[in-house]
């Protein structure tokens, strides 16, 4: 598989996964504002700190509303991570990488894009958010299952499960830190348990609420919410069975043995969740760690797959010598 | 015949669908009489099928304009355009005898020149190609094949018989808009497909497949093929892709590749691979900045010398445009003969070369009948259209024709045949068209079924290139013979 196809079919796996993640995080978050009382001192800002892109909102907007953090992670072609614009890059790394996809991926990506800029208005206006995010969820599924049922498992298909998984990783790591970031914030009114209702939309978020109820077996708590996301070996959304997919993936592909020591590095990182503990800063630090480390995963990744070094111009030796060289270089 | 027909009439052209009486031709009876049992509104309704159908497959052509390149919607008329299989059986042993002969040509040409000191064509014709790559002279590609995909245009004057205008030998492309269209007509006139007897044509890039595959040069089980595209901003990289991925092969830029000891690799995951043979849809000035441009980004340097020294195989092979030339064009019946020592099948549209002081007396004096072209130039750029030209542009080609005569050639300006096309409001009106069909030659040769029918969509209109405002029709070969 040629390096720059592999590197593009990484990025339209993330940027994919990307679309759906924003439009989960936006849509747990209208439910969960709606289920609080109106003076909780919530705000829809939040979204914008946890993603790390405090400074460029505050470059182009002066108010923290509603509609300009929705318009912001939505709509705005001038943010690189918003929905529009990484459905944008989805569609043209897909675009470029046709000639290895199933056919009707193209397509679909297609009508998406066409889909979600005719009607991002939907997404803004809060009427028709809800229908609106969904149905961006369930195109973006609809892709994912056509890579799942129509893809051999070959060396493309392992570069789609890296990418997803990798993005979800990230993203998992953000969702539990827009949950405790809401819980630290001062709030006065005891009348709702607030624990309950953010850690409850966390799951929802992830889809994993009842995964969380039938594996938990207890009522939603924040630490073991936290543990669930970030430790639970079967569920598809946490921290774990991410790095585990990424892990299988790597194995098949030639010379892993790099990306599978980093892998072990991020699963090293420990925090201990102790029952009855509240999650605090130093638990948004350790978030934070994660993050790094699945940045330092992705940096390792590039280098190893789709940079083409000088020095690997050199294996272009007769075929049973590459063979050997690529031993060594393994050892 | 009622309702839409009504009215309906090609004067004085040749009509693929309706004969001069107002009748529907033998092939096209079903078709005819099925649009006319159509309920109002309903061929307008199909349109929007197939234009919502297209924005959806995305396919797309790039046009290069002052503001920028912009991705259009592919163009595309739902009224196919038919041809009775008998007569198109005809038209495909023309074509393969054509390309057999301009490979025998090129061959020599590389060779000993023996066409010349038998002063069967000019020598003057070869010297003064830009085309004519001295760096290929005394190399052997396999089977002597030097154009392996050729796109020929042909078009019909007014009594229906085909002519050929130009062989296209460098880096045709237009094929896969071919299939879209059989794909999209599919989808929009399901039903006619039960009807009628149309002849498939989606084996194209297996054939494709096993002619590049014949041309390798390493004798192994599953010799690694590439299309070589300039990259996603090329105007017929949706047709790169979609012929990589119809064959399995991998899409290949520059930058993929490298020249290790002559051979050629590219830049995989795993390391480097050896590449076998090179679909390459770069043209012969870019492929390598080492021999040809240097300032090329798009090309692999040493790729020429690889190729030399037969360790890689391209197609189109370097230097097969000296075959593509308007001028050489002229020769090709006696190219023909004097190769293959057959009659032509089919026949050259008459032509006067500038470089012959008598013919450009003739086309002096006839520049406002007459079509002049330039001999290297494609996309329909730089032409005369006499009929349709003022007086400024007619004095401005004299000027061009008598700075640089052997740089022009003229034809008369042909009654191009019509199809009845969709104008809107469910209207139909005649539209002038041609047709491109592809022809493959590595170890044996193959002619698509039919190939790509362009349109008109101007009334009046002879330009059919999609950069200037042209459509297509799909093209249906019917089975007259089994019936």
């Amino acid at each position: 598989m040629l390096s720059r196809v592999a590197e593009r079919i990484y990025w339209g796996a993330r940027y994919l996964e990307r679309v759906e993640n924003i439009a989960r995080l936006v849509s747990v978050y209208d439910s969960l504002l709606f289920d609080l009382p109106k003076k909780t001192n919530i705000s829809w800002y939040n979204l914008i700190r946890i993603n790390s892109n405090a400074d460029s909102y505050t470059e182009r907007y002066k108010v923290r509303d509603e509609r300009n953090v929705v318009k912001f992670l939505l709509a705005d072609d001038s943010n690189p991570y918003s929905l529009l614009s990484s459905l944008r890059h989805a569609k043209e790394n897909i675009r470029t990488t046709r000639d290895v996809i199933p056919q009707d991926t193209w397509e679909q990506i297609n009508e998406l894009d066409l889909y979600a800029r005719h009607n991002i208005q939907q997404g803004i206006n809060r009427t028709n958010r809800h229908k609106f995010l969904n149905t961006l969820i369930q195109r973006c599924q609809e892709i994912t299952g056509l890579f799942e049922g129509a893809m051999s498992r070959d060396a493309t298909w392992q570069f789609v499960v890296i990418g997803r998984n990798i993005e979800r990783a990230d993203m998992t790591t953000r969702i539990l830190d827009a949950g405790a970031s809401v819980i630290l914030q001062p709030n006065e009114d005891k009348r709702v348990n607030l624990d309950q209702v953010v850690w409850g939309n966390v799951l929802r978020s992830v889809s994993g609420y009842m995964n969380y109820r039938r594996g938990v077996r207890t009522a939603v708590q924040s630490q073991k919410v936290a543990r669930f996301m970030l430790e639970d070996p079967h569920f598809p959304r946490t921290l774990r069975f991410c790095l585990n997919e990424i892990h299988a993936a790597a194995q098949k592909l030639p010379r892993p043995e790099n990306i599978l020591r980093g892998i072990e590095t991020v699963k090293e990182l420990h925090y201990p969740l102790n029952n009855g503990e509240q999650l605090n800063e130093t638990f948004r630090d350790h978030l934070n760690d994660l993050q790094i480390s699945v940045s330092q995963l992705h940096d390792d990744l590039s280098a190893n797959w789709f940079a083409f070094t000088p020095c690997m111009r050199k294996l272009a030796l007769p075929k049973n010598s590459i063979t050997s060289m690529q031993t060594s270089q393994q050892g | 015949m009622n309702s839409i027909w009504d009215g309906y009439e090609s004067v004085s052209h040749f009509d693929e669908l309706v004969s001069s009486k107002g009748k529907p031709r033998e092939a096209a009876d079903k078709l005819v009489e099925h649009i006319a049992d159509m309920e109002d509104g309903e061929l307008d309704k199909r349109r929007q099928m197939a234009e919502a159908t297209i924005q959806e497959m995305g396919i797309s052509f790039t046009v290069y304009t002052e503001e920028g390149n912009i991705d259009r919607a592919w163009p595309f008329d739902i009224i196919p355009r038919i041809i009775p299989s008998d007569e198109w059986k005809q038209v495909a042993e023309g074509l393969k005898q054509r390309l057999s002969a301009l490979n025998m040509f090129i061959d020599d040409l590389y060779h000993e020149q023996k066409i010349i000191r038998d002063g069967v064509v000019p020598e003057h014709v070869i010297q003064g190609s830009p085309n004519f790559l001295p760096e290929c002279i005394g190399v052997n590609p396999a089977h002597s094949v030097w154009a392996h995909i050729c796109g020929t245009d042909l078009v019909r004057d007014g009594d229906g018989k085909f002519f050929v205008l130009e062989d296209n030998l460098r880096v045709p492309s237009g094929v896969s808009y071919m299939l879209e269209n059989r794909a999209i007509t599919k989808r929009v006139l399901p039903e006619i497909f039960e009807k009628e007897n149309i002849l498939p044509l989606d084996d194209y890039c297996a054939h494709l497949f096993d002619m590049l595959a014949s041309l390798s040069p390493r004798d192994v089980e599953e010799p690694e093929i590439v299309v070589l595209t300039p990259g996603i901003f090329n105007s017929a990289y949706f047709e790169h892709a979609f012929l990589a991925q119809q064959m399995g092969a991998e899409l290949v830029e520059g930058s993929d590749l490298f020249v290790e000891d002559d051979c050629v690799y590219m830049k995989t995951i795993a390391g480097p691979e050896r590449v076998d043979v090179i679909y390459r849809r770069i043209d012969d000035a870019f492929i390598d900045p080492e021999v040809f441009r240097k300032d090329s980004a798009l090309g692999v340097p040493g790729l020429m010398k690889a190729w030399k020294k037969g360790n890689v195989a391209l197609a189109n092979a370097p230097g097969a445009g000296v075959a593509d030339d308007k001028v050489v064009y002229a020769y090709v019946p006696a190219i023909i003969k004097y190769y293959l020592d057959e009659e032509p099948i089919l026949s050259n549209v008459e032509t006067y070369l500038c470089e012959d002081p008598k013919q450009k007396e003739y086309v002096l004096a006839n520049l406002d009948k007459l079509v002049v072209k330039p001999a290297n130039e494609s996309g329909g750029y730089g032409m005369l259209v006499g009929p349709h030209s003022t007086k400024k542009e007619q004095t401005k080609f004299a000027q061009l024709i008598n700075e640089n005569p052997r740089n022009y050639i003229a034809q008369p300006t042909l009654n191009l045949s019509t199809a009845p096309t969709l104008i809107g409001q469910g209207k139909l009106e005649p539209r002038h068209l041609d047709l491109r069909p592809f022809i493959l030659q590595g170890k044996d040769a193959y002619v698509t079924t039919g190939g790509l029918t362009r349109v008109a969509m101007k009334k009046g209109s002879l330009v059919v290139n999609s950069s200037q405002g042209g459509g297509s029709k799909d093209t249906w070969i019917v089975d007259t013979e089994t019936e």
